[in-house]
């Protein structure tokens, strides 16, 4: 009973996870940009639908529409108007970007947080599922919002697959990931792979925001908890590496769950991190990193 | 940056810090309890400079060694009372050994990786506090039943003067050769080695002295304010705010921090009348700084006296 019930809520959590991490990971391993802002975003994408639902009395697929089209504009907005012009100056030396872009993303997300309090309060905000109803699967009921989560997810991550794979454009990101250098000269506008990745991101983020607010209740509160969490999957799998997030994802998902379930709701986080610490000791780079 | 000289640097320091110690025949006691949070968060920010600055390690968790230390102080207090002095050095000690503990992994990763670290480390202490409840007051926080002084003027003088003093200590350092052994084990660790320097040594050092100054911050401020909670002394949103401190006054100049942490304070003070909007206009501000400043309030200083 109680293992089913592990079973299936893990599942569910640990692909909102793999999404939300999987956009924090692109980011990272094609232009090396450490997005602090990231649980920032998601909880806008979360408050747009929510307050699409709530104020216009949208539909749940509009409201869903609304926060994703907010994760891809305020993502492009972090790019355009944050990380571009700090890669891009010549104040900072080029060893001491890395930390500007930590703060300057930081200081972002923190805006954005305090921006939402301010209009929409602290308070804990669900977003009406697209899915009702319940399913009894091996005598645990489950809501059937669950399923729909951890299939959307995975629809999505295909997606992303087919498109870094498949594709030309997609090509062209994969090839940045891996020299960057090497693609400027064979004439691939570096600056355009940014842009795409980016906006992918934004999708993503906006995505599992929504996703995350059909499943649970958030607020402004939860923007820091949600970088940490996307932070530490992601090098837990090793920073850059898509599949290694995705492990990952499933591992602390799954802990958090168990912990939850047989121990106490109290120590959710504390065995995810006490693996992260105990990874960092003994293989720095992650399970699948590349450096 | 290195346009003035140290002592004349220090010789104006320290006439601010003599006019300053004057300030409370002014102002009121609402004015200086505001100026003795932001002295002790520029002691917070000017060793969090230390770290970053001289010896190039990004640590996520100023708070950790400040929480270590208040926590430790505070709930010593609480279970025995011995004298406030007893508990402020086992708070600083503890502080120390926390710091050893945090330059570990430092010593063996890198980067985003060591800043994952220290955040980790924050994290761990946070669900310390809410899961020991018994000893730490949980998420209601842990009220210590003595304060050092409750007279504002006090509280003022000594805050003011343990700033000065840190800071002197800390300026000093980082205009020494040891500073300067640290500055370079920190842009390149390996020819700082292949110079012959110990970069481990020299690393841990940096790592013992923030974290003295940190802790014995945080545990002075527990007996200033007579409580601790994990909100604000622990919380992730200090420890940004004790960075933005340090990167708005101007990194790797260990006094400008403390301009930092007072422009912070006196701020969200004056834009007090917008209420919920204030933080957001002052987390805006710091972030024009760091985009269009990056040298920070003191790298305008310097470089303005340049020109003249």
């Amino acid at each position: 009973m109680v293992f089913w019930q592990i079973l299936i809520d893990g599942f569910a959590i640990s692909s909102l996870y793999a999404l939300g991490a999987t956009g924090f990971a692109l980011i990272f391993g094609v232009s090396g940009v450490l997005n602090l802002s990231h649980g920032a975003l998601m909880v806008a994408a979360v408050v747009a639908a929510w307050a699409a639902g709530n104020d216009l009395h949208a539909g749940p697929y509009w409201g869903a529409a609304l926060g994703i089209a907010v994760g891809f504009a305020l993502s492009l907005v972090t790019y355009f108007a944050i990380v571009r012009p700090l890669q891009r100056t010549r104040k900072i030396r080029e060893e001491e970007k890395e930390i500007f872009i930590l703060t300057a993303t930081l200081l972002w997300g923190i805006m954005i947080q305090q921006m939402i309090a301010y209009l929409y309060t602290d308070n804990a905000k669900t977003v009406a599922p697209i899915v009702q109803g319940v399913v009894s699967l091996a005598g645990v009921r489950t809501p059937t919002n669950e399923f729909f989560t951890a299939v959307v997810c995975w629809l999505a991550i295909a997606v992303l697959w087919l498109l870094v794979n498949r594709t030309r454009a997609g090509k062209a990101v994969l090839a940045a990931s891996m020299n960057p250098l090497g693609i400027t000269l064979l004439g691939v506008e570096l600056s355009r792979v940014y842009i795409a990745v980016w906006a992918i991101y934004g999708v993503l983020v906006g995505v599992a925001g929504v996703l995350l607010g059909m499943f649970l209740g958030i607020s402004s509160y939860s923007a820091g908890p949600l970088t940490a969490s996307a932070f530490s999957i992601v090098v837990l799998g090793g920073l850059g590496s898509v599949p290694g997030a995705l492990i990952a994802a499933y591992v602390v998902g799954y802990l958090e769950t168990i912990t939850a379930y047989l121990v106490s709701p109290a120590y959710r986080t504390i065995p995810a991190l006490l693996l992260l610490i105990a990874v960092m000791y003994v293989r720095p780079r992650g399970l699948l990193g590349r450096r | 940056m290195r346009t003035i000289s140290t002592t004349r640097i220090l010789l104006i320091a320290l006439a601010i810090v003599v006019a300053a110690a004057f300030l409370p025949l002014w102002v009121t006691g609402y004015v200086l309890g505001l100026l003795i949070m932001a002295y002790y968060s520029g002691v917070f920010a000017m060793a969090w400079d230390l770290l970053f600055g001289f010896a190039g390690e990004v640590n996520f968790g100023p708070t950790f060694l400040i929480g270590t230390g208040a926590y430790t102080a505070g709930i010593l207090d609480n279970l025995y009372q011995p004298p406030i002095w007893l508990c402020i050095a086992a708070g600083t000690l503890a502080a120390v050994l926390g710091g050893v503990v945090l330059a570990l992994p430092a010593l063996r990763v890198r980067g985003p990786y060591f800043g994952l670290t220290t955040l980790v480390a924050v994290l761990m202490l946070q669900n310390f506090i809410v899961v020991d409840a018994h000893l730490t007051g949980g998420e209601n926080g842990l009220t210590v039943p003595d304060v050092i002084s409750i007279s504002d003027t006090v509280n003022y003088e000594i805050a003011l003067w343990f700033m000065a003093a840190s800071g002197a200590i800390l300026f000093l350092l980082s205009r020494s050769p040891v500073g300067l052994i640290l500055q370079a084990s920190g842009q390149d660790a390996v020819q700082a080695g292949a110079l012959g320097f110990n970069v481990t040594k020299h690393k841990l050092t940096a790592f013992i002295i923030s974290a003295f100054f940190s802790g014995l911050a945080g545990a002075l401020l527990v007996f200033y304010v007579g409580s601790a909670s994990a909100s604000s002394i622990v919380d992730i949103t200090v420890g940004v705010q004790i960075i933005i401190a340090a990167v708005l006054g101007g990194r790797r100049t260990i006094l400008g921090a403390v301009l930092g942490a007072v422009f912070l304070v006196v701020m969200s003070e004056a834009l007090r009348p917008l209420g919920d909007l204030s933080n957001f206009v002052v987390f805006a501000m710091a972030l024009v700084v760091v985009l269009l400043f990056p040298n920070g309030f003191f790298g305008l200083l310097t470089r303005s006296k340049e020109d003249a």
